[in-house]
Protein backbone atom coordinates (compact mmCIF):
# COMPACT_ATOMS: atom_id res chain seq x y z
CA UNK A 1 0.00 0.00 0.00
CA UNK A 2 1.18 3.47 -0.89
CA UNK A 3 1.69 6.04 1.83
CA UNK A 4 -1.36 7.79 -0.17
CA UNK A 5 -3.46 4.78 0.19
CA UNK A 6 -2.69 4.83 3.74
CA UNK A 7 -2.92 8.39 5.13
CA UNK A 8 -6.36 8.20 2.14
CA UNK A 9 -7.53 11.79 2.12
CA UNK A 10 -10.63 10.86 4.39
CA UNK A 11 -8.07 10.01 7.30
CA UNK A 12 -6.33 13.10 7.09
CA UNK A 13 -9.07 15.22 6.73
CA UNK A 14 -10.78 13.49 9.92
CA UNK A 15 -7.87 13.86 11.58
CA UNK A 16 -6.98 17.40 10.70
CA UNK A 17 -11.03 18.37 11.07
CA UNK A 18 -12.26 15.36 13.67
CA UNK A 19 -16.25 15.51 13.57
CA UNK A 20 -17.60 15.48 17.10
CA UNK A 21 -14.66 17.40 18.83
CA UNK A 22 -14.75 18.12 22.53
CA UNK A 23 -16.65 17.09 25.79
CA UNK A 24 -20.67 17.64 26.78
CA UNK A 25 -22.15 19.32 29.90
CA UNK A 26 -23.19 16.52 31.78
CA UNK A 27 -23.06 13.81 29.16
CA UNK A 28 -25.37 10.31 30.13
CA UNK A 29 -22.57 8.28 29.11
CA UNK A 30 -18.90 8.85 29.58
CA UNK A 31 -16.42 6.49 29.08
CA UNK A 32 -12.25 7.24 28.96
CA UNK A 33 -9.21 4.83 28.22
CA UNK A 34 -5.88 4.85 26.90
CA UNK A 35 -3.72 2.65 25.29
CA UNK A 36 0.06 2.96 27.30
CA UNK A 37 1.75 1.28 24.46
CA UNK A 38 1.91 4.57 22.04
CA UNK A 39 0.12 7.03 24.69
CA UNK A 40 -3.18 7.85 23.01
CA UNK A 41 -5.76 8.88 25.08
CA UNK A 42 -9.64 9.20 24.55
CA UNK A 43 -12.63 10.41 25.86
CA UNK A 44 -15.64 9.78 24.73
CA UNK A 45 -19.08 11.30 25.85
CA UNK A 46 -22.52 10.69 24.86
CA UNK A 47 -26.44 12.68 25.21
CA UNK A 48 -29.20 9.33 24.81
CA UNK A 49 -32.32 10.78 24.15
CA UNK A 50 -35.34 8.20 23.65
CA UNK A 51 -32.82 5.40 23.98
CA UNK A 52 -30.99 7.20 20.58
CA UNK A 53 -27.76 8.89 20.47
CA UNK A 54 -28.56 12.29 20.37
CA UNK A 55 -25.28 14.17 20.88
CA UNK A 56 -21.76 12.60 20.76
CA UNK A 57 -18.65 14.26 21.51
CA UNK A 58 -15.17 12.54 22.09
CA UNK A 59 -11.67 14.38 23.01
CA UNK A 60 -8.00 13.21 23.99
CA UNK A 61 -4.76 12.40 22.07
CA UNK A 62 -3.37 10.39 19.90
CA UNK A 63 -1.55 9.26 16.48
CA UNK A 64 -3.97 10.13 12.84
CA UNK A 65 -5.28 6.88 12.76
CA UNK A 66 -6.85 6.98 16.52
CA UNK A 67 -8.29 10.25 15.99
CA UNK A 68 -9.91 9.56 12.32
CA UNK A 69 -11.42 6.26 13.79
CA UNK A 70 -12.53 8.52 16.40
CA UNK A 71 -14.07 11.06 14.38
CA UNK A 72 -15.84 8.70 11.52
CA UNK A 73 -17.21 6.36 14.53
CA UNK A 74 -18.68 8.81 16.40
CA UNK A 75 -20.18 10.38 12.99
CA UNK A 76 -21.74 7.15 12.05
CA UNK A 77 -23.39 6.55 15.76
CA UNK A 78 -25.79 10.08 15.62
CA UNK A 79 -29.52 8.90 15.97
CA UNK A 80 -28.40 4.97 16.05
CA UNK A 81 -30.52 3.29 19.15
CA UNK A 82 -28.25 1.75 21.95
CA UNK A 83 -29.09 -1.38 20.74
CA UNK A 84 -27.13 -0.33 17.28
CA UNK A 85 -24.34 1.20 18.87
CA UNK A 86 -23.24 -1.79 20.22
CA UNK A 87 -23.72 -4.15 17.12
CA UNK A 88 -20.68 -2.15 15.52
CA UNK A 89 -17.65 -4.20 15.45
CA UNK A 90 -14.17 -4.13 14.13
CA UNK A 91 -14.82 -4.77 11.11
CA UNK A 92 -17.14 -1.63 10.44
CA UNK A 93 -14.10 0.39 11.84
CA UNK A 94 -12.12 -1.08 9.38
CA UNK A 95 -14.50 -0.73 6.73
CA UNK A 96 -14.86 3.12 7.25
CA UNK A 97 -11.14 3.55 7.87
CA UNK A 98 -10.51 1.54 4.35
CA UNK A 99 -6.85 0.44 5.18
CA UNK A 100 -4.69 -2.30 6.14
CA UNK A 101 -3.65 -1.99 9.25
CA UNK A 102 -0.37 -4.01 11.07
CA UNK A 103 -1.23 -5.31 14.69
CA UNK A 104 0.23 -1.92 16.67
CA UNK A 105 -1.78 0.11 14.37
CA UNK A 106 -4.70 -2.02 14.74
CA UNK A 107 -4.99 -1.29 18.53
CA UNK A 108 -4.81 2.47 17.54
CA UNK A 109 -7.97 2.00 15.39
CA UNK A 110 -9.91 0.18 17.65
CA UNK A 111 -9.35 2.82 20.91
CA UNK A 112 -12.29 4.92 20.19
CA UNK A 113 -14.88 1.56 19.57
CA UNK A 114 -13.28 -0.41 22.76
CA UNK A 115 -14.24 2.91 24.63
CA UNK A 116 -17.88 3.89 23.44
CA UNK A 117 -18.52 0.08 24.12
CA UNK A 118 -17.30 0.17 27.52
CA UNK A 119 -19.55 3.33 27.87
CA UNK A 120 -22.72 1.74 26.16
CA UNK A 121 -22.38 -1.54 27.84
CA UNK A 122 -21.13 0.38 31.26
CA UNK A 123 -18.20 -2.72 31.83
CA UNK A 124 -15.12 -2.83 31.09
CA UNK A 125 -14.71 -5.62 28.18
CA UNK A 126 -11.49 -6.94 25.66
CA UNK A 127 -10.69 -5.64 22.77
CA UNK A 128 -13.16 -5.86 20.45
CA UNK A 129 -12.69 -8.98 18.32
CA UNK A 130 -9.44 -9.50 19.79
CA UNK A 131 -8.46 -12.13 22.61
CA UNK A 132 -4.41 -11.68 23.11
CA UNK A 133 -3.09 -9.01 24.11
CA UNK A 134 0.06 -9.64 22.17
CA UNK B 1 37.61 1.08 28.60
CA UNK B 2 40.01 -0.71 25.87
CA UNK B 3 41.36 1.31 23.86
CA UNK B 4 41.37 -0.06 20.37
CA UNK B 5 42.19 3.08 18.36
CA UNK B 6 41.76 2.18 14.22
CA UNK B 7 44.77 1.36 12.58
CA UNK B 8 43.51 2.40 9.40
CA UNK B 9 40.14 4.09 8.47
CA UNK B 10 37.21 1.82 8.44
CA UNK B 11 35.40 1.56 5.03
CA UNK B 12 31.56 1.50 6.45
CA UNK B 13 30.30 1.51 3.27
CA UNK B 14 31.87 -1.95 2.42
CA UNK B 15 30.63 -3.20 5.93
CA UNK B 16 27.23 -2.74 4.53
CA UNK B 17 27.53 -5.30 2.13
CA UNK B 18 28.15 -8.00 4.52
CA UNK B 19 24.66 -8.13 5.75
CA UNK B 20 21.86 -9.83 3.35
CA UNK B 21 18.84 -8.27 4.09
CA UNK B 22 20.18 -4.84 2.69
CA UNK B 23 19.69 -6.71 -0.56
CA UNK B 24 15.66 -5.67 -0.45
CA UNK B 25 13.69 -3.73 -0.89
CA UNK B 26 10.83 -2.40 1.87
CA UNK B 27 7.67 -0.06 -0.39
CA UNK B 28 9.69 -0.18 -3.08
CA UNK B 29 12.53 1.67 -1.88
CA UNK B 30 16.23 -0.02 -0.35
CA UNK B 31 16.01 -0.72 3.20
CA UNK B 32 17.65 1.89 5.30
CA UNK B 33 17.62 0.43 9.21
CA UNK B 34 18.02 2.83 11.90
CA UNK B 35 16.50 0.64 14.71
CA UNK B 36 19.69 -1.08 15.79
CA UNK B 37 19.18 -0.04 19.80
CA UNK B 38 16.10 -2.51 19.54
CA UNK B 39 18.23 -5.13 17.24
CA UNK B 40 21.03 -5.46 14.85
CA UNK B 41 21.25 -6.72 11.63
CA UNK B 42 23.68 -9.53 11.13
CA UNK B 43 26.50 -10.57 9.23
CA UNK B 44 26.46 -13.85 6.25
CA UNK B 45 29.15 -15.01 9.13
CA UNK B 46 27.18 -14.92 11.41
CA UNK B 47 24.11 -16.47 9.65
CA UNK B 48 26.33 -18.79 8.37
CA UNK B 49 27.78 -19.93 12.00
CA UNK B 50 24.67 -20.91 12.95
CA UNK B 51 24.18 -23.09 9.43
CA UNK B 52 27.59 -24.61 10.22
CA UNK B 53 26.99 -25.47 13.71
CA UNK B 54 23.30 -27.36 12.62
CA UNK B 55 24.57 -28.63 9.31
CA UNK B 56 28.28 -30.07 10.87
CA UNK B 57 28.02 -30.72 14.54
CA UNK B 58 24.60 -29.90 16.34
CA UNK B 59 24.78 -31.95 19.30
CA UNK B 60 24.33 -31.30 23.31
CA UNK B 61 27.01 -29.72 25.28
CA UNK B 62 28.76 -31.01 28.59
CA UNK B 63 27.06 -34.33 28.12
CA UNK B 64 28.02 -36.47 25.15
CA UNK B 65 31.37 -38.03 25.14
CA UNK B 66 31.05 -38.68 21.01
CA UNK B 67 33.01 -36.49 18.50
CA UNK B 68 30.41 -33.69 17.31
CA UNK B 69 29.24 -33.24 21.18
CA UNK B 70 32.89 -32.62 22.27
CA UNK B 71 33.11 -30.20 19.56
CA UNK B 72 30.06 -28.10 20.46
CA UNK B 73 30.99 -28.37 23.87
CA UNK B 74 34.45 -26.65 22.91
CA UNK B 75 33.18 -24.77 20.92
CA UNK B 76 30.03 -23.00 23.54
CA UNK B 77 32.84 -22.40 25.70
CA UNK B 78 35.21 -21.26 23.30
CA UNK B 79 32.88 -18.34 22.99
CA UNK B 80 33.06 -17.98 26.69
CA UNK B 81 36.67 -17.31 26.69
CA UNK B 82 36.47 -14.70 24.34
CA UNK B 83 33.48 -12.97 26.02
CA UNK B 84 35.66 -12.72 29.39
CA UNK B 85 38.63 -11.57 26.94
CA UNK B 86 35.83 -8.62 25.63
CA UNK B 87 34.66 -7.59 28.87
CA UNK B 88 38.12 -8.24 30.58
CA UNK B 89 37.09 -10.36 33.00
CA UNK B 90 39.16 -12.32 35.02
CA UNK B 91 38.29 -15.73 34.37
CA UNK B 92 35.58 -17.05 32.03
CA UNK B 93 33.47 -18.71 34.91
CA UNK B 94 32.86 -15.03 36.07
CA UNK B 95 30.60 -15.34 32.64
CA UNK B 96 27.00 -16.98 32.35
CA UNK B 97 25.00 -16.74 29.41
CA UNK B 98 21.60 -16.34 29.39
CA UNK B 99 18.70 -15.15 26.98
CA UNK B 100 19.88 -11.65 27.33
CA UNK B 101 20.22 -8.51 28.86
CA UNK B 102 16.42 -8.96 30.66
CA UNK B 103 17.13 -12.54 32.14
CA UNK B 104 20.52 -11.35 33.54
CA UNK B 105 18.83 -8.73 35.42
CA UNK B 106 16.06 -11.40 36.12
CA UNK B 107 19.12 -13.66 37.47
CA UNK B 108 20.62 -10.81 39.90
CA UNK B 109 17.38 -9.26 41.07
CA UNK B 110 16.64 -13.40 41.93
CA UNK B 111 19.69 -15.26 42.87
CA UNK B 112 21.32 -12.17 44.64
CA UNK B 113 18.54 -10.49 45.59
CA UNK B 114 16.25 -12.85 47.51
CA UNK B 115 19.09 -13.60 49.41
CA UNK B 116 20.81 -10.25 49.77
CA UNK B 117 17.90 -7.67 50.07
CA UNK B 118 15.76 -7.44 53.08
CA UNK B 119 12.92 -5.08 54.57
CA UNK B 120 13.68 -1.84 54.61
CA UNK B 121 16.81 -2.29 53.03
CA UNK B 122 17.12 0.35 49.77
CA UNK B 123 17.75 -0.50 45.88
CA UNK B 124 19.05 2.60 43.92
CA UNK B 125 17.96 2.59 39.88
CA UNK B 126 18.33 6.26 37.71
CA UNK B 127 15.05 7.64 36.22
CA UNK B 128 16.41 6.54 32.38
CA UNK B 129 16.04 2.34 33.18
CA UNK B 130 14.99 0.45 30.33
CA UNK B 131 11.95 -1.89 31.83
CA UNK B 132 14.59 -4.61 32.37
CA UNK B 133 16.42 -2.47 34.48
CA UNK B 134 13.07 -1.00 36.85
CA UNK B 135 10.69 -3.78 36.77
CA UNK B 136 12.60 -6.96 38.58
CA UNK B 137 13.70 -4.79 41.47
CA UNK B 138 10.02 -3.57 41.52
CA UNK B 139 9.08 -6.98 41.70
CA UNK B 140 12.30 -7.88 44.37
CA UNK B 141 11.74 -4.51 45.86
CA UNK B 142 7.75 -5.34 47.14
CA UNK B 143 8.07 -9.52 47.78
CA UNK B 144 11.20 -8.58 50.44
CA UNK B 145 9.82 -5.14 51.66
CA UNK B 146 12.56 -3.02 50.09
CA UNK B 147 12.01 0.45 48.95
CA UNK B 148 13.60 2.08 45.96
CA UNK B 149 15.68 5.06 45.40
CA UNK B 150 15.87 6.78 41.49
CA UNK B 151 18.63 9.12 40.45
CA UNK B 152 17.17 11.61 38.47
CA UNK B 153 18.21 12.92 35.36
CA UNK B 154 18.58 16.96 34.06
CA UNK B 155 17.13 18.68 31.54
CA UNK B 156 20.14 17.52 29.31
CA UNK B 157 19.39 13.82 29.98
CA UNK B 158 22.29 13.74 31.82
CA UNK B 159 22.20 11.77 35.59
CA UNK B 160 22.14 14.60 38.32
CA UNK B 161 24.78 13.44 40.43
CA UNK B 162 24.26 16.56 43.38
CA UNK B 163 22.25 14.09 45.52
CA UNK B 164 23.95 10.82 44.90
CA UNK B 165 25.39 11.40 48.43
CA UNK B 166 22.15 11.33 49.98
CA UNK B 167 21.18 8.71 47.77
CA UNK B 168 23.04 6.44 48.91
CA UNK B 169 22.87 7.48 52.18
CA UNK B 170 21.78 4.12 55.04
CA UNK B 171 20.49 0.89 54.07
CA UNK B 172 21.49 0.89 49.93
CA UNK B 173 22.44 -2.68 49.23
CA UNK B 174 23.01 -2.35 45.40
CA UNK B 175 22.95 0.19 42.46
CA UNK B 176 21.80 -0.65 39.42
CA UNK B 177 22.06 1.73 36.09
CA UNK B 178 22.08 1.46 32.68
CA UNK B 179 25.67 2.47 31.20
CA UNK B 180 23.91 3.82 28.35
CA UNK B 181 20.53 5.03 27.65
CA UNK B 182 18.81 3.30 24.89
CA UNK B 183 16.19 6.83 24.76
CA UNK B 184 18.48 9.36 25.20
CA UNK B 185 22.07 8.03 23.77
CA UNK B 186 23.55 9.38 27.09
CA UNK B 187 26.68 7.82 28.32
CA UNK B 188 26.47 7.50 32.20
CA UNK B 189 29.65 8.19 34.49
CA UNK B 190 29.56 4.40 35.85
CA UNK B 191 32.72 4.43 37.36
CA UNK B 192 32.47 7.36 39.26
CA UNK B 193 28.76 6.13 41.05
CA UNK B 194 30.81 2.55 41.76
CA UNK B 195 33.33 4.35 43.36
CA UNK B 196 30.68 5.91 45.66
CA UNK B 197 28.51 2.85 45.47
CA UNK B 198 31.73 0.74 47.32
CA UNK B 199 32.37 3.39 49.48
CA UNK B 200 29.05 3.20 51.04
CA UNK B 201 29.38 -0.53 50.84
CA UNK B 202 26.95 -1.44 47.70
CA UNK B 203 27.24 -3.78 44.85
CA UNK B 204 26.92 -2.24 41.27
CA UNK B 205 24.74 -3.60 38.31
CA UNK B 206 25.51 -2.67 34.89
CA UNK B 207 22.81 -2.92 31.84
CA UNK B 208 25.39 -2.53 29.27
CA UNK B 209 23.00 -3.79 26.43
CA UNK B 210 23.64 -0.65 24.44
CA UNK B 211 27.11 -0.11 25.68
CA UNK B 212 29.02 -3.21 24.79
CA UNK B 213 27.73 -2.80 20.81
CA UNK B 214 28.64 0.85 21.05
CA UNK B 215 31.59 1.46 23.08
CA UNK B 216 32.91 -1.35 24.43
CA UNK B 217 33.04 -2.22 28.04
CA UNK B 218 35.80 -3.19 30.44
CA UNK B 219 34.41 -4.96 33.75
CA UNK B 220 37.76 -3.91 35.75
CA UNK B 221 37.60 -0.46 34.45
CA UNK B 222 34.19 -0.05 35.74
CA UNK B 223 34.72 -2.19 38.94
CA UNK B 224 31.00 -3.20 38.45
CA UNK B 225 30.02 -6.19 40.10
CA UNK B 226 27.33 -7.40 38.08
CA UNK B 227 27.11 -6.61 34.14
CA UNK B 228 24.48 -7.60 31.64
CA UNK B 229 24.59 -7.66 27.71
CA UNK B 230 22.15 -8.99 24.94
CA UNK B 231 24.26 -10.94 21.54
CA UNK B 232 21.28 -9.47 19.25
CA UNK B 233 22.32 -6.01 19.98
CA UNK B 234 25.83 -6.26 18.62
CA UNK B 235 25.64 -8.39 15.75
CA UNK B 236 24.75 -11.47 16.86
CA UNK B 237 21.87 -13.79 17.30
CA UNK B 238 18.60 -13.53 19.44
CA UNK B 239 18.02 -15.03 22.70
CA UNK B 240 21.50 -15.11 23.89
CA UNK B 241 23.31 -12.62 25.90
CA UNK B 242 25.27 -13.17 29.46
CA UNK B 243 25.82 -11.96 32.85
CA UNK B 244 29.16 -10.92 34.20
CA UNK B 245 29.75 -11.16 37.87
CA UNK B 246 32.32 -11.35 40.16
CA UNK B 247 33.58 -14.73 41.62
CA UNK B 248 32.89 -14.38 44.90
CA UNK B 249 29.60 -13.10 44.60
CA UNK B 250 28.30 -16.25 42.09
CA UNK B 251 29.99 -18.44 44.29
CA UNK B 252 28.20 -17.35 47.30
CA UNK B 253 24.64 -17.13 45.14
CA UNK B 254 22.43 -19.42 45.26
CA UNK B 255 21.15 -20.99 41.31
CA UNK B 256 18.72 -19.18 39.54
CA UNK B 257 16.30 -21.82 37.51
CA UNK B 258 17.13 -25.65 38.95
CA UNK B 259 17.42 -28.68 36.11
CA UNK B 260 19.80 -30.36 34.65
CA UNK B 261 24.07 -29.24 34.24
CA UNK B 262 23.65 -26.98 37.02
CA UNK B 263 24.05 -29.33 39.60
CA UNK B 264 26.82 -31.49 41.31
CA UNK B 265 24.86 -34.23 42.64
CA UNK B 266 20.40 -35.01 42.59
CA UNK B 267 19.69 -37.59 45.59
CA UNK B 268 16.06 -37.74 45.81
CA UNK B 269 16.68 -36.21 49.79
CA UNK B 270 18.24 -32.68 47.75
CA UNK B 271 20.79 -31.74 45.61
CA UNK B 272 23.90 -29.86 45.25
CA UNK B 273 25.02 -27.46 42.71
CA UNK B 274 27.78 -27.34 40.23
CA UNK B 275 30.30 -24.76 39.80
CA UNK B 276 30.26 -21.84 38.46
CA UNK B 277 29.38 -20.67 35.62
CA UNK B 278 27.61 -23.86 35.02
CA UNK B 279 25.53 -23.55 38.38
CA UNK B 280 23.58 -20.56 36.53
CA UNK B 281 22.97 -22.59 33.16
CA UNK B 282 20.49 -24.94 34.05
CA UNK B 283 18.48 -27.12 30.80
CA UNK B 284 20.02 -26.85 27.10
CA UNK B 285 21.19 -23.46 26.31
CA UNK B 286 21.40 -21.96 23.70
CA UNK B 287 24.27 -23.09 21.76
CA UNK B 288 23.67 -22.73 18.63
CA UNK B 289 23.28 -18.49 19.11
CA UNK B 290 25.68 -18.69 21.53
CA UNK B 291 28.13 -19.69 19.12
CA UNK B 292 27.04 -17.57 16.50
CA UNK B 293 27.43 -14.78 19.21
CA UNK B 294 31.29 -15.49 19.36
CA UNK B 295 31.46 -15.15 15.37
CA UNK B 296 29.73 -11.27 15.58
CA UNK B 297 32.39 -10.81 18.11
CA UNK B 298 35.45 -11.67 15.85
CA UNK B 299 33.15 -9.28 13.66
CA UNK B 300 32.91 -6.38 15.80
CA UNK B 301 36.83 -6.89 16.88
CA UNK B 302 37.78 -6.69 13.31
CA UNK B 303 36.38 -3.11 13.12
CA UNK B 304 36.97 -2.04 16.63
CA UNK B 305 35.06 -0.22 19.25
CA UNK B 306 36.72 3.30 18.79
CA UNK B 307 35.46 3.25 14.65
CA UNK B 308 32.29 2.29 15.89
CA UNK B 309 32.04 4.40 18.38
CA UNK B 310 33.39 7.32 16.46
CA UNK B 311 31.15 6.48 13.79
CA UNK B 312 27.80 6.45 15.61
CA UNK B 313 28.52 9.52 17.15
CA UNK B 314 28.97 11.13 14.02
CA UNK B 315 25.91 9.70 12.36
CA UNK B 316 24.46 10.83 15.34
CA UNK B 317 25.57 14.35 15.37
CA UNK B 318 24.76 15.10 11.88
CA UNK B 319 20.94 13.84 12.58
CA UNK B 320 20.79 16.22 15.41
CA UNK B 321 22.11 18.91 13.36
CA UNK B 322 19.91 18.27 10.29
CA UNK B 323 16.94 17.01 12.42
CA UNK B 324 17.04 21.08 14.45
CA UNK B 325 17.06 22.60 11.36
CA UNK B 326 13.23 21.65 11.00
CA UNK B 327 10.94 23.93 12.06
CA UNK B 328 9.20 21.83 15.07
CA UNK B 329 11.48 19.10 16.08
CA UNK B 330 12.92 19.13 19.30
CA UNK B 331 15.58 15.97 20.18
CA UNK B 332 16.12 15.08 23.82
CA UNK B 333 19.24 13.67 25.81
CA UNK B 334 22.93 15.64 25.85
CA UNK B 335 24.66 16.74 23.07
CA UNK B 336 26.22 14.19 20.38
CA UNK B 337 29.79 14.34 21.69
CA UNK B 338 28.45 13.32 24.89
CA UNK B 339 26.09 10.03 23.46
CA UNK B 340 26.33 7.11 22.01
CA UNK B 341 24.38 6.33 18.04
CA UNK B 342 21.06 7.38 19.27
CA UNK B 343 18.99 10.06 18.50
CA UNK B 344 15.32 10.49 19.46
CA UNK B 345 13.01 13.46 18.87
CA UNK B 346 9.33 14.44 18.49
CA UNK B 347 7.94 16.54 15.46
CA UNK B 348 5.43 19.24 16.66
CA UNK B 349 2.16 17.51 17.92
CA UNK B 350 2.70 14.53 15.22
CA UNK B 351 2.31 11.26 16.91
CA UNK B 352 5.32 9.03 16.49
CA UNK B 353 3.22 6.47 14.94
CA UNK B 354 2.62 7.96 11.97
CA UNK B 355 5.93 9.45 12.04
CA UNK B 356 7.34 6.17 12.04
CA UNK B 357 4.64 5.32 8.87
CA UNK B 358 5.63 8.11 6.76
CA UNK B 359 9.24 7.48 7.04
CA UNK B 360 8.53 3.45 6.69
CA UNK B 361 7.34 4.27 3.27
CA UNK B 362 10.43 5.89 2.58
CA UNK B 363 12.24 2.25 3.31
CA UNK B 364 13.71 3.68 6.95
CA UNK B 365 13.23 1.91 9.96
CA UNK B 366 12.75 3.61 13.01
CA UNK B 367 11.19 2.65 16.04
CA UNK B 368 8.41 4.73 17.38
CA UNK B 369 6.79 4.60 21.33
CA UNK B 370 8.55 4.46 24.81
CA UNK B 371 11.34 2.06 23.89
CA UNK B 372 10.45 0.11 27.12
CA UNK B 373 11.02 3.52 29.33
CA UNK B 374 7.76 4.54 30.29
CA UNK B 375 8.82 6.44 33.15
CA UNK B 376 11.66 8.41 31.36
CA UNK B 377 9.12 9.41 28.49
CA UNK B 378 6.91 10.70 31.23
CA UNK B 379 9.93 12.99 33.15
CA UNK B 380 10.42 14.40 29.28
CA UNK B 381 6.72 15.26 29.67
CA UNK B 382 5.94 13.03 26.34
CA UNK B 383 4.41 9.88 25.44
CA UNK B 384 5.85 8.50 23.01
CA UNK B 385 9.38 9.96 20.64
CA UNK B 386 10.91 7.99 16.85
CA UNK B 387 13.85 7.28 17.86
CA UNK B 388 16.71 6.55 15.19
CA UNK B 389 19.65 4.42 16.10
CA UNK B 390 23.02 2.98 14.02
CA UNK B 391 25.52 0.77 14.06
CA UNK B 392 27.96 -0.33 11.78
CA UNK B 393 26.03 -0.98 8.20
CA UNK B 394 24.60 3.06 8.72
CA UNK B 395 25.89 5.47 6.36
CA UNK B 396 25.24 9.14 6.53
CA UNK B 397 23.29 8.89 3.16
CA UNK B 398 20.93 7.41 5.26
CA UNK B 399 20.54 10.62 7.52
CA UNK B 400 19.48 12.29 4.00
CA UNK B 401 16.44 9.86 3.75
CA UNK B 402 15.64 9.93 7.15
CA UNK B 403 15.35 14.03 7.49
CA UNK B 404 13.72 13.71 4.04
CA UNK B 405 10.99 11.56 5.53
CA UNK B 406 10.76 13.88 8.48
CA UNK B 407 10.08 16.48 6.51
CA UNK B 408 7.59 14.61 4.42
CA UNK B 409 5.63 13.46 7.38
CA UNK B 410 5.47 17.47 8.42
CA UNK B 411 4.02 18.35 5.46
CA UNK B 412 1.81 15.25 5.05
CA UNK B 413 0.24 16.21 8.75
CA UNK B 414 0.48 20.01 8.96
CA UNK B 415 -2.52 21.19 9.18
Amino acid sequence: MSLDDFYRQSILDHYQNPRNWGTLEKPDITASDANPLCGDEIRIDLKIKDDRVEEVRFSGKGCSISRAAASMLTESIEGKTLDEVKQINRDDVLDMLGIELGPVRLKCALLALKTLKVGVYGIQQNWPGEEDEG
Amino acid sequence: MKTLAPERPVDFAAIRKDFPIFEQKVHGKPLIYLDSTATTQKPLEVIRALEHYYRTYNANIHRGVYAIAEEATARYEEVRGKVARLLNARSPSEIIFTRGTTESMNLVSNAWGRSNVGPGEVIVLTEMEHHSNLVPWQILAKERGASIRYIPFDGKGRLDLSGLDALLQGKVKIVSLTHMSNVLGTVNPVAEIARKAHAQGALVCVDAAQSLPHLGVDVRALDCDFLAFSAHKMLGPTGTGGLYGKRALLDAMPPFLGGGEMIREVRLEGSTWNEIPWKFEAGTMNIADTIAFGTAIDYVEKIGFAAIAEHSRELASETMRRLGEIPGVTTYGPPAAERGGIVAFTLDDIHAHDVATVLDHEGVAVRAGHHCAMPLHTKLGVAATTRASFYVYNVPSDIAVLVEGVRKAKQLFHR
